[in-house]
């Protein structure tokens, strides 16, 4: 399809708050002039370049990989350099901050409470042995890799917890973003830290905090399907609880 | 953080919905449709003759009670979980409710197997 260059004019709602003047959010509307190759975020930086240069908004690498720019759109979560202002015209767009999470400044939100959930899944290798450098590389197959790489591919953009019905009922749910990282690490076969993650995954706010509505495997942008790895975690931590894994000798997800 | 008691009525969810979708439709079409009608099956395949006769071997118990009682924590934890889902906050009153719902229908159960005898 030809791409049209031609410039049509959208409307553009986005959510305003600025805690050291407003009581409560309130909605402010911009006339944006686009092109079919203009992206969401482009629409917001035409409004801070040429219309409002006080609407605050997170972006960085505007091709989907930094997870930065995810806000609402018309009530969906999105990355906003991922979707098209075309798709829309000729109605109008309303964008929110990301549900679920306390408002900054405008489409700012905090994160804090996914970073400390992120470090309470210790999303990293953890192995019982230092293996020395002079042993060479840990050796993976195809196979292993399989395994894990999809949980890998996560960008940490919250998409999912905007979606997440259990977080937004309650945040002490640990949620879908970090325990796909957990199952990330658990599901790899260089890792041997089930023992120490298990707290994490075994509580009410773990993987029992799931209800397996699935949405946030349907707006992850990076296809990680948390709610697949939340659920195969069921699995896990039922056979824990049943003292099966220690059965069966096994740090974790072989 | 104290480890969930969540996996017991999970293993029985999860159980239940297994028994469920397998057998779940045969049963209906056979108890509920064809026998009632007397389609390929004569209409007094489930006389009451027949059916003690059938509830009183030991095996069937153990089928009956095991249908029964995994549909009913199926349900009872789908229902749970789905008010909360709609925003209904369940405390452990709720759980003591539903989940006792299907022990004391576990229990019924049993005892009524027992005393209809072998």
């Amino acid at each position: 399809m030809p791409i049209d260059t031609t410039t049509r004019t959208i409307e553009i709602e986005c959510l305003r708050y600025d805690p050291q003047t407003d009581t409560e959010p309130h909605f402010s509307s911009y006339q944006v002039p686009f092109s079919d190759d203009m992206s969401v975020l482009e629409g917001l930086q035409y409004i801070k370049d040429q219309l409002d240069g006080s609407l605050t908004f997170r972006w960085s690498c505007r091709m989907a990989i930094c997870g930065s720019c995810g806000q609402e759109v018309n009530g969906v979560p999105v990355l906003s350099c991922h979707t098209f202002l075309r798709d829309y015209f000729p109605h109008k767009l309303r964008i929110e901050p990301l549900n679920n999470f306390p408002i900054i400044r405008d489409l700012v939100i905090d994160q804090n409470d996914f970073l400390d959930k992120l470090e309470s899944v210790k999303p990293y290798l953890v192995t019982k042995l230092e293996k020395p450098l002079a042993a060479g590389p840990h050796l993976q197959t195809p196979q292993q890799l399989n395994r894990y790489y999809a949980y890998s591919q996560c960008i940490n953009c919250l998409l999912c917890y905007a979606a997440c019905p259990q977080y937004g009922l309650n945040s002490d749910f640990t949620g879908p973003a970090a325990l796909a990282l957990l199952h990330r690490y658990n599901a790899d076969s260089r890792d041997q830290g089930w023992q120490v993650r298990a707290e994490v995954i075994n509580a009410d706010a773990g993987v029992w905090g799931c209800t397996l509505v699935g949405y946030c495997s349907e707006v992850c942008p990076k296809a990680v399907d948390p709610a697949h790895a939340i659920n195969q975690n069921k699995v896990n931590s039922a056979m824990d609880f049943f003292g099966v894994l220690k059965l069966m000798n096994k740090g974790g997800t072989e | 953080m104290k480890p969930s008691s969540e996996p017991i009525f999970w293993m029985l969810f999860g159980g239940g919905g297994m028994l469920s979708a397998l057998i779940g439709p045969v049963l209906i079409l056979v108890t509920g449709i064809l026998v009632p009608f007397g389609l390929l099956l004569p209409q007094d395949t489930m006389s009451y003759d027949r059916m003690l006769a059938f509830a009183q071997h030991p095996l069937a118990k153990l089928a009956v009670l095991v249908v029964i009682s995994l549909f009913m924590f199926h349900g009872c934890h789908r229902t749970l979980h789905s008010l909360h889902d709609l925003g209904v906050h369940t405390g452990t009153g709720a759980k003591v409710a539903f989940y006792g719902v299907a022990t004391l229908a576990t229990l019924l159960t049993a005892g009524l197997l027992l005393v209809i005898g072998f």
